[in-house]
C-alpha cells in the first residue's frame, strides 16, 4: 500500500505541473481482496492492487479530465496534457465557478490495522466456520468474505490538500437446504468485529425456519423489513432524488415540497460521514469537509446535498458530497442515516396480526422516480407472521412500491440499527413495520 | 512483456502452481456528454495492470497489480498461489479444467475508422448538433447525447503454452429527451436507452447511427407521452421493439444458461438458474418458433472476439431449438461437469479480475412475418418499446420489465399513447407464449456495455440480436 506522504507527492506534483487556470488531481488506492464461497467450497478467491489517479483542469470555463493508472512522471504528464487538450477543445460552462477553496479538515479513525493485515488464510478460516455451521444444520451455504484498504488524497491548485484511508471488512452468508434460504451479513471497518458464529446462526436459522415454503397470493399486506432490505429501499429513495442535480433539473421527489411533509413524522434520513457508526471519508471527492445533512426531519422535506457545482448554482455552499469526477450523477449522499425507533424485531412481529417478513430485497430498479415507485423481489428467508407469530416459510414474492408512500405507513422502527453497505455507499438502518406494502406476484421458490 | 509473462508463469510453477496463466491488459476509454447545452464530461482513461490466476492443491488463487516489472510479477504470483492454497483449505474436490488446444495467435478486431483518431472537435459537433435539436422542444426539461469508445488491448498466456494478443475495439453513442410535468416524468432515448446504441468496430458505427435525424422524433414523443394515458392494468397481447426483446433475452436466457451460475457460483450475489442441467434437452424452454444462438463470431456483437480469456476460440452454438433448452455457455472447469468442452464464454472486466462466463451474443433468430404483418393481425394489444426499468428474482423466473413508450394495437392498427408501461411475467410461461417473431429485416444486434456479475463486481459488454417479437397473455399495467 502506498503510504499517506507518497499519495500527497503525486497529487501536489500534477498540480505543481499543471499550466490550466486550475487544477485538481484524485489518487485512489486500493489493496483488496475478495474470498467467495459457494456449495460449501471456496470457487473464488481473489486480491487486486490498484491505484487511479484522476486530473481535472479547469482553461477559462472549460473543463476537461483524464485518468490513468500510471504514476510515473511521464505517464502523468500524459494525462495531464490529455485533459488540457481536451478542456480546450470543450465549451465554456457558464454555470461553472470555481474548484473548491482550503477548509480545514476532520481527521476520521476508519484504518483498523487488524483489516488491513487479514490474511487469505484468514479469510479461508472464517469461511469455514460459516460452511461447517451449516453443515451441522444439514445445509450448503454460499457467499463471500472480503476485507481491504482504500485511500484518497486530493490536491488543487487553490490549496485543498487531503488525504485519509479506511478499512472495510465484509462477510455475507447463505445457508441454504433443498427449498429454502436464509441470509445474514455483517459490514465494518473491523474485521474482528465480525461475530462469525452469530451470522452463521441468523443464516442457518432462517434457512432451517423457511423450508417448504408454500405460496402466498399477492395483495397488499402489513410487512416487516429487516434491515438490508430497509438499506436498499433508502439508498434507492437517494439515488432518486436526495442530489441537489436531481432537484436542479427537476427530476426528484423533493422538488418543491422542501418544508412540507412529504412522509410519516416518524421518519428522519440525515447523512453525516463524520459519525462514528458509520464508515467513510472526512472530505468529498472535490476535498471540501462532509456535513451532516438532515435530509427528512420528523417526515419534512429538509435538504438536499451539495457538490461544489450545484451550489454554486443556487449561491449555497457545498455540503461536501461531491462524487469523484467525471460525474453525471451530480451529488449524492453516500453515508445514510435512518433514526432508528424504540422497539424491537421482535416487538414488531409480536404486535402484527397478519403480515410478511422480509429478511431482504433482490434485484431492485426504478419504475418511477419522481412517484418513487420501485420494484423487486424478496430473497432468503421471507416468512409469514399470523397472531403475533412467524408461522412459516414463504416463496418469493414481487413487489412493486412507492418508497415514499410506504414511508408514510410505518407503524413500528427498532431501536437497533444496523450498518449495511449499498450500492451507493452505506446505510445504517433500523428494521421496520410497514402497514401497507404492496405485493404484485410470486416466484416458484 | 514475454519476459514478464514467463516470469510469473515459471515462479507459480516453482511455488506448486499446477495451472498458471497471466493477462497483460491495457484499456483506452473516452467518454462524451452533454447535457442541456452544455458539456458535462469529456474525459480520456487510460488503465494497465495484469492478473495471475493459479491452480495449486486443487484450487484457485488470483492476484492482480499494476506494478508490471520483475518485482511486481513476482509478489503477484506468490500471492496468487498462496491464495491458492488458503482455498484449498475449503474444497470440496480438485479443479479440472477441460483440455484445449493450444494457441499462438493474434486477432484484432477490425474497424473502418479508428475512433480515437477521430478529432475531439468533431465528436462534440455530431453530439451538439442532436442534443440542440432535442432542446428546441420546449417541453424537453433534460436534453442529454452521449459518446462512450473503448479499446482493449489483451496478452493472454497460459503455463500450458497458449499466447495470444486480442485488440478490441467498441463504441456506441445515444440521445435522451426528458419531459416533466407535474410529477410526471417521461424520457425517450434513441437508439437504445442507458446511453445509446454500442458495438464492435469504429467511427462508422457512431455515424450510422442518425442521432440527429432521429433528435427531432424522440423529443416530441418524450412530451407527447405527459399527456398519453397510463397504460391500463391487464393481460393482453404484447408486441416488444427488438431492444426490449434484446434485454429480455439477455436477463431470462443469457444469465440463467451461464453453467457457472447454474452450478451455484454466483449464488452470493445475483443468484443461481432455474435451467439446471436436468433440462438440458428436455425442457421446453418457449414455444417452437423460438431459437436462440449464442454467436462470439459475428461481425459488429459487443460479444464479438477472437479468443475467451481461457485460450478457447470463439464458438458458435444453439442454446435453444425449436423451443427447447439444449445449450449453455460453458468455461473449461464447468464443461467438464457435461462431459463436454469449453465454449469459450470465459471473459474478465480487465487485469484486474478473473474471468468469469460471460455472454456473447445471444440472438433470437428472426422469424418470417414483418412487424407490420404482425401488427396487422393482431386485433388487441399493446406494442412497447425501449427498455426503461427491469428486475428478475434469483433464479430468472419472476421478471418484470418497464418500457419508455406504448401504443395500443387495436384491430391490427398501432393507437394511442400509453404511458408507464410494464409487464410481468414466469420465463418459460412467456417465451412459451411467443407466437410471432419478426423478419430479418426488422433483426439488430444490440449492444449492452454494462452487463454486472461477480464478486467484486465485473461489467462486460454483450451483444443480443433480435427482431420485434409478440407474446400472448401478459400481465401488462403493474402498478402499486
Amino acid at each position: 500500500m502506498i503510504a499517506e506522504g507518497e499519495i500527497l507527492d503525486v497529487v501536489e506534483k500534477v498540480v505543481d505541473w499543471s499550466p490550466a487556470d486550475q487544477t485538481e488531481a484524485l489518487l485512489f488506492v486500493s489493496d483488496s481482496a475478495l474470498t467467495r464461497f459457494a456449495n460449501s467450497a471456496i470457487h473464488q478467491n481473489v486480491a487486486e492492487r490498484d491505484i487511479k489517479l484522476s486530473i481535472r483542469v479547469v482553461v477559462g470555463k472549460k473543463i476537461g479530465g483524464a485518468s490513468t493508472n500510471n504514476i510515473g512522471d511521464e505517464s502523468i504528464k500524459e494525462a495531464l496534457s490529455t485533459a488540457i487538450a481536451i478542456a480546450k477543445n470543450s465549451t465554456e460552462d457558464p454555470d461553472f465557478r470555481s474548484l473548491p477553496e482550503k477548509m480545514p479538515l476532520t481527521e476520521l479513525d476508519s484504518f483498523i490495522p487488524a483489516t488491513a493485515g487479514y490474511s487469505p488464510e484468514d479469510r479461508a478460516r472464517a469461511v469455514l466456520k460459516m460452511i461447517e455451521a451449516a453443515s451441522a444444520k444439514g445445509l450448503t451455504t454460499a457467499g463471500s468474505h472480503s476485507t481491504g484498504v482504500f485511500a484518497v488524497g486530493l490536491a488543487n491548485s487553490l490549496g485543498v490538500r487531503a488525504v485519509s484511508k479506511l478499512t472495510l471488512a465484509n462477510l455475507s452468508t447463505i445457508a441454504m437446504s433443498k427449498n429454502s434460504s436464509g441470509y445474514a451479513g455483517f459490514f465494518s471497518k473491523g474485521v474482528r468485529e465480525i461475530d462469525l458464529e452469530l451470522v452463521a446462526k441468523i443464516a442457518t436459522d432462517k434457512a432451517l425456519k423457511s423450508q417448504n415454503p408454500v405460496g402466498l397470493e399477492p395483495g397488499v399486506y402489513t410487512v416487516i423489513l429487516e434491515a438490508d432490505a430497509v438499506a436498499d429501499m433508502l439508498s434507492t429513495l437517494a439515488f432518486m432524488g436526495l442530489g441537489a442535480l436531481s432537484v436542479q433539473e427537476g427530476r426528484s421527489f423533493m422538488c418543491g415540497k422542501i418544508g412540507q411533509s412529504i412522509v410519516g413524522e416518524n421518519i428522519t434520513i440525515l447523512d453525516d460521514a463524520l459519525s462514528p457508526e458509520t464508515i467513510g471519508f472526512p472530505f468529498d471527492f472535490e476535498g471540501v469537509p462532509k456535513q451532516r445533512v438532515t435530509l427528512i426531519e420528523n417526515g419534512v422535506a429538509k435538504n438536499v446535498v451539495y457538490d461544489s457545482y450545484t451550489a454554486a448554482k443556487e449561491g449555497r455552499k457545498s455540503t461536501g458530497h461531491a462524487l469523484p469526477h467525471p460525474n453525471i450523477y451530480g451529488p449524492l449522499p453516500t453515508n445514510l442515516f435512518l433514526r432508528g425507533g424504540k422497539s424491537s424485531l421482535k416487538e414488531m412481529i409480536a404486535s402484527t396480526k397478519r403480515g410478511i417478513l422480509v429478511t431482504r430485497f433482490h434485484y431492485t430498479n426504478v419504475e418511477d422516480p419522481m412517484k418513487t415507485i420501485f420494484t423487486g423481489m424478496t430473497r432468503d428467508g421471507t416468512f409469514l407472521i399470523e397472531d403475533g407469530e412467524i408461522k412459516r416459510g414463504i416463496k418469493n414474492l414481487r413487489f412493486t412500491q412507492s418508497i415514499q408512500e410506504a414511508l408514510k405507513n410505518v407503524e413500528i422502527l427498532s431501536c437497533e440499527t444496523f450498518l449495511k453497505s449499498t450500492f451507493l455507499g452505506t446505510c445504517r438502518v433500523p428494521a421496520m413495520k410497514i402497514g401497507k406494502f404492496s405485493f404484485t406476484g410470486a416466484t416458484e421458490f | 512483456m514475454k519476459d514478464l509473462i514467463n516470469l510469473g508463469l515459471n515462479h507459480a510453477n516453482i511455488l506448486g502452481a499446477t495451472y498458471a496463466d497471466v493477462r497483460i491488459v491495457r484499456t483506452t476509454a473516452e467518454s462524451i456528454s452533454l447535457k442541456n447545452g452544455r458539456v458535462e464530461e469529456i474525459s480520456s482513461a487510460s488503465d494497465f495492470g495484469f492478473g495471475v490466476r493459479v491452480l495449486a492443491n486443487g484450487a484457485w488463487g488470483f492476484a492482480s497489480s499494476f506494478r508490471l516489472g520483475e518485482k511486481g510479477v513476482e509478489d503477484t504470483t506468490a500471492l496468487a498461489v498462496q491464495i491458492a492454497k488458503a482455498s484449498a483449505l475449503a474444497k470440496t474436490k480438485d479443479v479440472f479444467l477441460a483440455p484445449v488446444e493450444l494457441v499462438q495467435a493474434s486477432y484484432r478486431m477490425p474497424f473502418s475508422i479508428d475512433p480515437f483518431k477521430v478529432s475531439l472537435e468533431k465528436k462534440l459537433d455530431l453530439l451538439a448538433k442532436a442534443e440542440e435539436i432535442l432542446r428546441r422542444n420546449k417541453g424537453v426539461k433534460i436534453s442529454q447525447a452521449s459518446m462512450n469508445i473503448f479499446r482493449r488491448n489483451q496478452v493472454f498466456a497460459s503455463s500450458e503454452g497458449s499466447y495470444i494478443e486480442q485488440e478490441i475495439t467498441h463504441c456506441g453513442a445515444g440521445i435522451a429527451a426528458t419531459a416533466i410535468k407535474e410529477g410526471d416524468i417521461q424520457v425517450r432515448s434513441f437508439p437504445n436507452s442507458h446511453g445509446g446504441q454500442f458495438g464492435a468496430g469504429g467511427y462508422e458505427l457512431i455515424e450510422s447511427l442518425k442521432l440527429m435525424e432521429n433528435a427531432e422524433r424522440i423529443a416530441e414523443e418524450a412530451v407527447a407521452l405527459l399527456s398519453a394515458k397510463d397504460c391500463p392494468s391487464t393481460t393482453t397481447t404484447i408486441i416488444l421493439d427488438s431492444s426490449q426483446v434484446a434485454l429480455q433475452v439477455h436477463e431470462s436466457l443469457g444469465h440463467p444458461a451461464e453453467l457457472d451460475r447454474v452450478m451455484g457460483a454466483e449464488i452470493s450475489l445475483a443468484g443461481g438458474s432455474f435451467l439446471t442441467p436436468d433440462k438440458l434437452n428436455k425442457f421446453k424452454y418457449g414455444s417452437e418458433i423460438v431459437n436462440i444462438i449464442a454467436d462470439a463470431t459475428i461481425q459488429g456483437g459487443l460479444g464479438t472476439f477472437g479468443y475467451d480469456d481461457e485460450g478457447v476460440p470463439a464458438q458458435r452454438m444453439e442454446l435453444v431449438k425449436d423451443g427447447i433448452f439444449v445449450g449453455y455457455l460453458t468455461s473449461r472447469e464447468t464443461a467438464p461437469l457435461l462431459n463436454r468442452r469449453s465454449n469459450g464464454c470465459m471473459r474478465a472486466d480487465g487485469w484486474s479480475r478473473i474471468p468469469l462466463i460471460r455472454m456473447t451474443n445471444i440472438n433470437l433468430e428472426s422469424g418470417k412475418p414483418t412487424l407490420e404483418e404482425m401488427i396487422s393481425d393482431t386485433d388487441e394489444g399493446i406494442y412497447m418499446e425501449t427498455n426503461k426499468s427491469w428486475s428478475i428474482d434469483d433464479k430468472r423466473l419472476n421478471f418484470q420489465f418497464a418500457t419508455e413508450m406504448a401504443r395500443e394495437i387495436k384491430r391490427g392498427k398501432l393507437g394511442a399513447l400509453i404511458k408507464n408501461a410494464n409487464y410481468t411475467g414466469m420465463t418459460p410461461t412467456f417465451w412459451g407464449s411467443c407466437d410471432a417473431i419478426a423478419d430479418e429485416n426488422h433483426w439488430q444486434i444490440w449492444g449492452i456495455p454494462n452487463c454486472g456479475k461477480g464478486e467484486p463486481v465485473q461489467i462486460a459488454h454483450v451483444g443480443h440480436g433480435a427482431s420485434p417479437a409478440r407474446f400472448k397473455n401478459v400481465r401488462v399495467g403493474v402498478r402499486k
